[in-house]
């Protein structure tokens, strides 16, 4: 697991190769049938192929979601077409929809339930921020606001297209983890924090409004007028 | 199909000339309705529903309305003449009056034993938005109206007696406003965007009462 | 406890004795809630309901888990700006929000949509309401324990449809196409003539293969007749619409009754049911698929040249005088219904949307109780909803 120091390109790698053995000679022992590896490389090639969603439907995005599932897009070509209806089993959450004050807790709470390595896809424009309806006096604007969130993708509904290509950043993401140095990911940090707290129904709104923990309002361009 | 002024002579020669009265659409689609007192109300309902010259047998649809408290100010224009004998002049007075808001319920009503094209719609009015909120329910005449006004009893704060399960429906139980009125004023969050602009960078500049330099970048404004 | 029931422990041929486990509980209601987050409740439609053993004894819906403030929106933005919005009601079947939307704002503005504006609405809906049906008869059936392979079928013949509709409108599943008095742009000879091949083609095929495949199939016979059943009177004072109420065997189809746009210039049946159960309300969408079919072949036939939009119709700025409309037409899950108060502003005064789905729901109790817990969940199924409008 030693990351040789040498080679200036293992950094833009996704793993770093077999202390030693150059990348190039590593390539064509693979042409001959010879494989090489590291545990980490082909603990994420496992985990990256066999992602196992949250059969989850929030609104109009998860019909495109089905349609992901369905014979023409075909979700099981990357190996993801396993929808399990029991958080317990699933490590992707698909946020598919407008995410409502009401259904608020119950979204986090099934988070909390996933197991870790867990990782969260926010599909559409109404998870992402409100998206139309980010007005509206029931609506929470941007499912940010309480969990984390690895890959956002936008549109209204995103095209499956879409959708497919933020399974993609999810593998990707999920190859460029290492199991142990200053990058691995949060699930293997003891002092990580891995139960977000659920909201509760308030008088007016739910409390707390939001989870410092994740997100903190960002400073916003104020334009002078006068300039 | 009888006229809405024969049926609302109907209902004056059966239950009082007080309890309703035509509420005229001035609006190119021209769907009058009749405003019922309340107290009344149910009676009428039942009526309209079988009667066998009107069988209103489907109430489709069942709203709510939130007229708030208005300033109406009239305009009396006066001609007075001059008393030192030149043209007369033109004084105009205003005179202000609120006239009281009210929520109101209407229900739009169909005959589907005789298929009926054009709905009859009823309005039924509270005595004000505040205290006095109540109205009959028409729930047990017709059954569509059950969620329905569990709805306007969310949304609207109507009261209606008579339900037989009324409780919030839409929002949570705990909750304590009724949204859809005019004067409901939502929580302040959604002004954090990046580029607030108009009245929503007024809201905005609340939650940052002193965006300093080293936070706020402020693009340079090309003209 | 055994003073009420003595035979609690009962003696076992060996000499041992056993405790009879369903006497302990006997009586018991179990409460369960289902939902939102649940695979068969469509969405998140959550439903708390009181079992004694697998029979349903009380069912109560909880709504507003997509309560996204639609006509307080609706109330703040222009007439033209709620037609995207009306499309994210019941986003299966888009077209049908907006062809009520404009319905009821023409109603109100006093608009009158050009001849070959309205066949073309004709066409536009009614393939709406056979995506719709496809979609519902695919879920159905997964509701039934199929494991997505009907719905496999469905989709399929959806994607075909929805890649004509993408071509013309340039969306999926928004389409935000209709416009008051109008369209937003014409349809071409050549997008009518592939529309043409594949309902005749194609779709004829699935049709046909459903039926074979499922209409007469042993499994959904015993698993759909008998369950669910709805009375016509019950159903007439509880307001349902669309083919849950013509599956009860009431003849009220909103095409025929308010003969609005031109739909009394075709010649089409309004399928009727006999019994009120899940088989009758499947086959009123298999069959209302074969009439819609009919009516799009019906309204190319005839579709005049002419203009697309009615030039004395405003859409950007429009102001209607001051005043109220109710206009309603038959969407695929029955009479959606706008109404709308103007008050002379840029905005509605008041925006209302008369959701088939939600109403259609009054009676979900009066269906499912003294049934088991997996008839209610088909019984869901084939009332049809979508939560986008149900909660709206």
């Amino acid at each position: 697991m030693s990351i040789p120091a040498t080679t200036s390109t293992s950094s833009s790698l996704p793993t770093p190769p077999p202390a030693g053995i150059s990348v190039e000679d590593r390539e064509s022992m693979r042409k001959q049938g010879v494989l090489l590896t590291s545990f980490n490389e082909i603990y994420n090639w496992g985990r990256a192929n066999s992602i196992w969603p949250l059969q989850f439907g929030l609104a109009c995005c998860a019909i495109e979601m089905i349609c992901v599932a369905a014979a023409r897009f075909d979700i099981a070509r990357f190996g993801a077409e396993i929808f399990r209806a029991s958080p317990r089993q699933a490590d992707l959450m698909i946020v598919n929809g407008t995410v409502t004050k009401k259904m608020l807790p119950q979204v986090v709470r099934l988070w909390n339930q996933m197991g870790e390595p867990k990782f969260c896809i926010v599909m559409g424009a109404c998870a992402s921020s409100g998206g139309p309806f980010k007005q509206g006096y029931n609506v929470v604007k941007g499912i940010d606001r309480y969990i984390p969130v690895d890959v956002y993708v936008p549109g209204c509904p995103p095209r499956p297209e879409a959708l497919l290509n933020g399974l993609m950043e999810i593998q990707k993401k999920m190859r460029e983890e290492t199991l142990t140095g200053p990058n691995a990911p949060r699930y293997f940090r003891k002092d990580a924090d891995c139960v977000y707290p659920v909201p509760e129904y308030g008088g007016r709104d739910l409390v707390p409004p939001h989870n410092p923990k994740v997100w903190k309002p960002a400073a916003p361009i104020v334009r002078d007028a006068k300039a | 199909m009888e006229t809405l002024e024969q049926i609302r002579d109907r209902i004056a020669a059966q239950f009082g000339a007080g309890a309703v009265t035509l509420v005229t659409n001035p609006g190119p689609a021209a769907q009058h309705s009749l405003l019922l007192a309340s107290h009344a109300a149910r009676d009428i309902a039942r009526f309209l529903r079988d009667d066998p010259g009107l069988r209103l047998d489907f109430c489709s649809n069942a709203t709510g309305v939130d007229w708030p408290d208005k300033e109406i100010v009239e305009t009396t224009k006066t001609t007075q003449p001059d008393p030192a004998g030149g043209p007369a002049k033109v004084v105009e007075t205003k005179t202000k009056r609120l006239q009281p808001g009210c929520l109101e319920a209407v229900y739009h009503l169909y005959s589907m034993a005789l298929k009926s094209p054009a709905p009859v719609i009823i309005r039924l009015r509270t005595v004000n938005r505040t205290d006095d909120v109540t109205l009959p329910s028409l729930t047990p005449v017709w059954r569509s109206c059950e969620f329905q006004e569990r709805e306007i009893y969310d949304l609207y704060g109507i009261v209606f007696t008579g339900h037989p399960d009324l409780r919030r429906i839409l929002m949570w139980d705990e909750f304590k406003d009724h949204p859809m009125r005019k004067d409901y004023v939502s929580p302040d969050d959604y002004e954090w965007e990046p580029t607030p602009h108009d009245d929503v960078l007024e809201r905005a500049k609340a939650h940052y009462p002193a965006p300093s330099a080293s936070t706020t970048q402020t693009p340079e404004v090309t003209k | 406890m055994s003073a009420t029931l003595p035979d609690i422990n009962i003696a076992l041929p060996n000499g041992a004795t056993a405790r009879r486990v369903e006497d302990e509980f006997h009586g018991d209601l179990l409460e369960i809630s289902l939902g939102p987050h649940h695979p068969s409740t469509h969405g998140v439609f959550r439903m708390n309901a009181t079992l004694d053993g697998e029979i349903i004894t009380t069912l109560k819906p909880v709504f507003g888990y997509l309560h996204r403030n639609h006509e307080k929106l609706g109330e703040t933005n222009s007439y033209l700006a709620n037609i995207p919005y009306t499309d994210r009601l019941d986003y299966l079947a888009s077209l049908t929000n907006n062809w009520a939307y404009v319905h009821a704002v023409e109603k109100l503005a006093g608009f009158v949509p050009t001849e070959r504006c309205e066949y073309l609405r004709v066409i536009l809906g009614e393939l709406s309401r056979i995506i719709n049906h496809v979609c519902l008869v695919g879920f159905l059936l997964n509701d039934l324990g199929t494991s997505f392979t009907p719905l496999l079928y469905s989709l399929r013949e959806r994607e075909r449809m929805l890649d004509l509709l993408e071509e013309l409108t340039g969306a999926r599943m928004m389409y935000n196409f209709m416009r008051f008095g109008g369209l937003r742009t014409d349809v071409s000879a050549d997008w009518l003539a592939r529309l043409k091949t594949y309902l005749e083609g194609l779709f004829a095929r699935y049709l046909d293969e459903q039926d074979a495949l499922l209409t007469g199939n042993e499994i959904l016979l015993a698993r759909t007749q008998g369950t669910g059943v709805l009375k016509p009177g019950l159903a007439i004072n509880a307001g349902i619409t669309g083919p849950g109420l013509r599956a009860s065997g009431v003849d009220y189809d909103i095409r025929k009754v308010d003969k609005y746009s031109i739909y009394e210039r075709f010649d089409f049946r309004v399928p009727l049911g006999e019994h009120g159960d899940t088989y009758d309300r499947y086959m009123m969408r298999m069959l209302e698929m074969r009439e819609s079919v009919k009516i799009i072949l019906q309204a190319m036939r005839d579709l005049p040249e002419g203009p697309v939009n009615d030039p004395k119709a405003k859409s950007r700025g429009l102001r209607p005088k001051a005043g109220e409309a109710y206009g309603r037409i038959e969407c695929p899950k029955g009479e959606l219904g706008f109404y709308l108060i103007s008050d002379g502003t840029p905005n509605p005064y008041r925006y209302r949307v008369r959701p088939p789905s939600f109403i259609n729901l009054t009676v979900l109790e009066d269906m499912c109780v003294g049934q088991t817990l997996a008839d209610a969940v088909i019984t869901l199924g084939s009332i049809d909803i979508v939560l986008g409008e149900v909660d709206r």
